[in-house]
């Protein structure tokens, strides 16, 4: 069965994102995402200081059989890459939505967060591709 | 049994010594600066060791003369041995590229009936040989395409739509192109959505990439009027030769619309395939595009046969190669092709479509999944595992790799991506009935096995050099290159 | 009939399993009007006999001459054993080692090639090969593109004695996705190092250095490479690789060495063959493994353990990254790396070094030899087994006179490099002995009108 945390927002191209306390928000893929990759071997991350817009091409997750690109879910900065996928791209595959984060993102508008899904329209989402 | 790495057999001091100079001579006029300070680590080995290792190697591998070889969408046909030992005679073989054409008429009229003879299979009016692989080919079809529309002012077509079964080559080429690429959706029989081709079709558009019979294994009986709705757009249409055999004397690509067509000579005509290339991807265009054929082109000038280059084409897309492409792979296909004649052309295209459908009806009639089982197959066709896979966890990859332990080397796996636990199967003209039922039956063991017992086919293969091997290991732990535990190999000599 | 084993009783057989009364059914969904019932313009088949009277007769009309052309493809000898080997039928008949279990010979084979090139270039890693010198060159300078984030920009700085013919295949290929080719001015037969300073401040992604450079001339390697370098640009190395048995390889380049190295592999046991195939190679930095384009081979284990090879990395490559692929390649030129691998193994390094040492020699030979005419002379040192030549007149009816007598002479410059005079490019590898130059020389007074001493 797929995890769907409740306390995260999704899109419908498998992203998950969490709101930070200071106003950031970590973005990753979904329990989903990662089970239809397969194991990854490799996470093309974006430079800090790269500016996206929502629906960009942000970063790039590759298994031996597939590569995926992971768009920005929000209009923003980066800040920060997950240092730890580069010698473990497998975390993304255990811990998908916890050591296994993509890209913390400074907004540059907040009110794009009330786009994205919640955990019950995410799930329904899913249930319907089935 | 593992073959040690070449380098596993060198020993310092060891030399095959007949092949170079047997002194060094001096090279006292080159400034230190430029000399290389480290030995390259080459292996040092005698000949003898030489010729067994690689001829060990060669028997690590299937190959079409070894194996039934039904690899979909690769057309692995016998590649007859005339055709390499005649593009091998020395007149061909040890000549200059940049030899004066006076030089050299020979082996330029075998390429001008080269170019002869492709215009007459495709009904095209012009012919560049240059490009040296089908992807090549390819791009220089896009670009012709983006060049006669640019010539024409008409800048802002840069939209090439590519239907959703296409081959990865075409939307990586599309984009080395500059172009965008659209895709379409196929309908259930296999056929292009022409309605969703009408929604996509506009001012932008470029130009389409098709297939005929398409990766499906199906002629696409709408050609007609995909060929209206894209022209009747301001677009062109581009052949992806890539199944030319099974048309080859009974359809022509420019009769079908098209004006533009790449052909794999590698496939159709039979030229080596190498274990990966080198391959040929000639192309052949209607009068519109002739201008911007790539060069060199070989023509006719003052009674002899002569290169046509950026002086006689100024419109030309330019060179693809740094001479003139894969001469002796032309040359191999030229022999192939007049070995042939008009008529073995027809029973090329008129066997290899035999043993498809005769091949995909034992399947069928055993129960397997027939992808679109209303269809002819073309030269090839698809069954899908689905069913198998869900009750028994066999998946079409378990099946190829119990193919290879029964002596056959597995179909195409896995595309097109339309078609879920697919295998593309491709027997080709060369192949008799006995291997096709062969063929048949081991598929029949397999499944019969998955019902029986799983666990036995994913184990498999048993007999192969190696077993399955740990494709996540050699993604992370990168290792390509031998790297020598010996510190003083590297170190200055 | 012609590579078709089908009895008329089996064809019969098979139609009646498949349901249906000929083959002429099996094409019926194409639609009438698009059939054929013939290729008029193709003539009817020949036996092997009588392809084989054609080819040879048509092989024999091929005017061979005494070869003293390089200009990017050399004659050098190809032992015996090199193509015995590589024409095996399960390498010459095998596909791309997609199935890796049924593909070992292939894969060990490539990734020795690959060890080879690494080691010949001083650099980390290979791929499987491309399809020739001037193709490699363009992927390279796509690689350097999407690799440069420093500079995003598209533009690569390329001496003007880079083989001229490469440029213009790079131009065909990188037009469509806006790299630009800037020409770096030369004096001297190499790239002006004062020239440099009219690119101070500009952006680009890379430095192309060629060594030899079209001339044979040696560039500034080290200056050339540390310049970028410090300016943020990747170095691209084109190379010729038998000279790297002897010169200093790209990645001792400089203080940091060249990221990628490029060039034709024809050098290395591929007959000239009138213009292909050959191959091309592609080395670089590990940390650039990714950008790399083509096929790349890999070590791994199999289930029990055994060591074994692979296709990696191929989440790069188009039939899985499509229209985001590194490039649209599919092919490796698979069998002329076999050839190759076999020649270097037999050649070894010192075997490698002594042809290069040789072909230089033999130059050297030939250029005093020439030189010895009045009004020849040989501008430009150092260089590497092929140079130039200045003559008293234009260059192009000599090299005709001199083809007439059986001598192929050289590459004539006159129409890349207009500045450089009535100059011919030169060479003579380790097949050229002291006879031949001394026809050379002959036939070039003759042409010349010069007497000399026999």
């Amino acid at each position: 069965m797929t995890d769907v945390p409740k306390q995260l927002q999704y899109t419908r191209q498998h992203e998950w994102v969490r709101r930070e306390k200071d106003g950031t928000v970590v973005v990753g893929i979904t329990d989903h995402a990662q089970h239809q990759l397969g194991e990854l071997v490799y996470v093309e991350l974006p430079d800090e200081g790269r500016d996206f817009k929502s629906g960009d091409g942000m970063a790039v997750v590759e298994s031996t059989k597939a590569a995926s690109d992971v768009y920005a879910p929000l209009t923003g900065t980066v800040l920060e890459g997950n240092p730890a996928l580069t010698a473990q791209p497998e975390l993304v595959n255990t811990d998908p939505y916890g050591a296994g984060w993509l890209v913390r993102l400074q907004l540059a508008d907040h009110g794009e967060l009330t786009g994205l899904l919640d955990a019950a329209a995410y799930t329904a989402l899913l249930d319907t591709a089935h | 049994m593992r073959e040690p790495l070449i380098f596993e057999q060198s020993r310092p001091g060891r030399r095959a010594p007949t092949h170079a100079p047997a002194v060094a001579a001096a090279t006292d006029d080159l400034p230190a600066a430029f000399i290389r300070q480290t030995t390259a680590p080459l292996p040092e080995v005698s000949e003898l060791q030489v010729v067994r290792h690689f001829t060990r190697l060669s028997q690590l591998n299937f190959s079409i003369d070894t194996h039934f070889y039904p690899l979909g969408s690769c057309t692995m046909k016998y590649n007859p041995r005339a055709a390499n030992k005649l593009a091998m005679l020395p007149g061909y073989l040890d000549r200059h590229p940049l030899e004066p054409e006076g030089h050299s008429q020979g082996v330029l009229e075998n390429l001008h009936d080269l170019q002869e003879l492709l215009k007459a299979i495709t009904g095209m009016s012009g012919v560049s040989l240059t490009p040296m692989a089908g992807a090549q080919g390819e791009f220089a079809g896009v670009a012709m395409i983006r060049a006669y529309h640019v010539s024409r002012g008409d800048t802002a077509r840069t939209q090439i739509i590519v239907p959703d079964a296409a081959h990865g080559t075409n939307p990586a080429t599309a984009t080395m192109c500059g172009c965008d690429v659209v895709e379409i959706p196929t309908g259930p029989d296999g056929d292009v959505d022409v309605e969703a081709l009408r929604q996509v079709v506009g001012p932008q558009t470029a130009g389409i990439m098709l297939t005929n019979p398409s990766t499906l294994g199906v002629f696409e009986r709408q050609i007609g009027e995909i060929a209206a709705v894209v022209h009747g757009a301001g677009g062109l249409l581009y052949y992806d030769g890539a199944n030319l055999n099974a048309i080859l004397g009974r359809a022509l690509p420019a009769a079908m619309g098209f004006d533009v067509v790449h052909i794999n000579l590698h496939k159709t005509f039979s030229t080596p395939h190498g274990g990966g290339g080198p391959g040929s991807g000639v192309v052949a265009v209607t009068s519109r595009l002739e201008p911007f054929l790539p060069i060199p082109i070989v023509g006719q000038r003052n009674g002899g046969y002569a290169w046509l280059a950026e002086s006689d084409r100024p419109q030309s897309i330019g060179r693809l190669s740094g001479f003139m492409g894969n001469a002796g792979i032309l040359l191999r296909a030229y022999v192939y092709m007049r070995l042939l004649g008009a008529e073995g052309m027809r029973r090329v295209s008129g066997f290899a479509t035999l043993n498809a459908n005769y091949l995909m009806t034992l399947l069928a009639e055993a129960g397997f999944c027939v992808a679109y089982p209303r269809r002819r197959a073309s030269h090839e066709f698809i069954i899908s595992l689905k069913d198998i896979a869900r009750e028994t966890g066999v998946t079409a990859m378990d099946f190829a790799k119990a193919l290879l332990d029964r002596g056959f080397h597995a179909p195409t796996t896995y595309f097109p991506l339309l078609v879920p636990e697919c295998l593309l199967i491709e027997p080709t003209e060369s192949e008799a009935r006995q291997e096709l039922d062969a063929f048949a039956q081991a598929m029949i063991d397999i499944r019969d096995l998955a019902i029986r017992d799983a666990a036995e086919v994913k184990r498999a293969p048993l007999t192969t050099p190696v077993r399955r091997l740990d494709d996540v290991r050699a993604a992370k732990q990168l290792d390509l290159t031998w790297q020598s535990r010996d510190p003083a190999r590297h170190g200055h000599t | 009939m012609p590579f078709i084993p089908h009895t008329p009783d089996e064809t019969a057989a098979m139609l009646a399993v498949i349901g249906t009364a000929s083959i002429e059914n099996l094409f019926d969904e194409i639609p009438a009007n698009l059939k054929v019932d013939g290729l008029p313009g193709v003539p009817a088949g020949l036996s092997e006999p009588a392809i084989t009277r054609l080819m040879v007769e048509r092989a024999r009309r091929n005017v061979s001459s005494l070869c003293f052309l390089g200009a990017g493809a050399y004659e050098h000898h190809i032992p015996a054993a090199v193509w015995e080997i590589a024409t095996r039928g399960e390498f010459y008949s095998a596909y791309t080692p997609y199935q890796a279990e049924a593909s070992q010979g292939t894969l060990q084979l490539i990734y020795e090639y690959q060890s080879m090139l690494a080691g010949l270039t001083g650099l980390d890693v290979s791929n499987a090969s491309l399809y020739d010198g001037a193709t490699a060159f363009a992927e390279a300078c796509l690689m350097a593109v999407r690799a440069a984030r420093q500079s995003r920009s598209r533009r690569v700085l390329v001496p003007r004695f880079l083989n001229p013919v490469w440029r213009k295949v790079a131009r065909s290929l990188l037009a469509g996705q806006n790299v630009e080719l800037v020409e770096l001015a030369a004096s001297g037969g190499r790239t002006d190092l004062s020239a440099l300073a009219a690119h101070e401040g500009e952006d680009y992604a890379a430095l192309c250095i060629s060594l030899p450079n079209f001339l044979g001339g040696l560039e500034a390697v080290d200056e050339l490479t540390d310049w970028a370098h410090a300016r943020g640009m990747l170095v691209i190395a084109a190379c010729n690789p038998t000279a790297l048995a002897l010169l200093k390889p790209p990645g001792e380049w400089g203080s940091k060495g060249a990221d990628i190295a490029c060039g034709e592999g024809q050098p290395l046991g591929i007959p000239l063959s009138s213009g292909g195939p050959y191959f091309g190679f592609i080395t670089c930095r590990q940390a650039l493994v990714r950008q790399m384009p083509g096929r790349i081979v890999g070590g791994t284990l199999d289930v029990e353990g055994r060591p074994g090879f692979t296709l990696t990395l191929q989440a790069r490559e188009q039939h899985i990254r499509r229209s985001k692929a590194t490039s649209n390649i599919c092919t490796n030129q698979g069998l002329m790396v076999t050839a190759a691998t076999i020649y270097l193994s037999l050649l070894g390094s010192e075997g490698l070094r002594r042809v290069a040492a040789e072909s230089h020699a033999n130059t050297r030979a030939l250029v005093s030899a020439l030189t010895s005419i009045g009004g020849v002379s040989a501008p430009y040192s150092p260089y590497f087994h092929e140079t130039v030549l200045t003559l008293p007149r234009p260059v192009a009816p000599v090299l005709q006179k001199l083809a007439t007598a059986g001598i192929l002479g050289g590459f004539d410059l006159s129409a890349d490099y207009p500045e450089l005079g009535h100059a011919v490019l030169v060479c003579a590898t380790e097949l050229r002995t002291a006879p031949d130059i001394e026809a050379y020389r002959q036939a070039l007074a003759n042409v010349l009108g010069v007497a000399v001493a026999a």
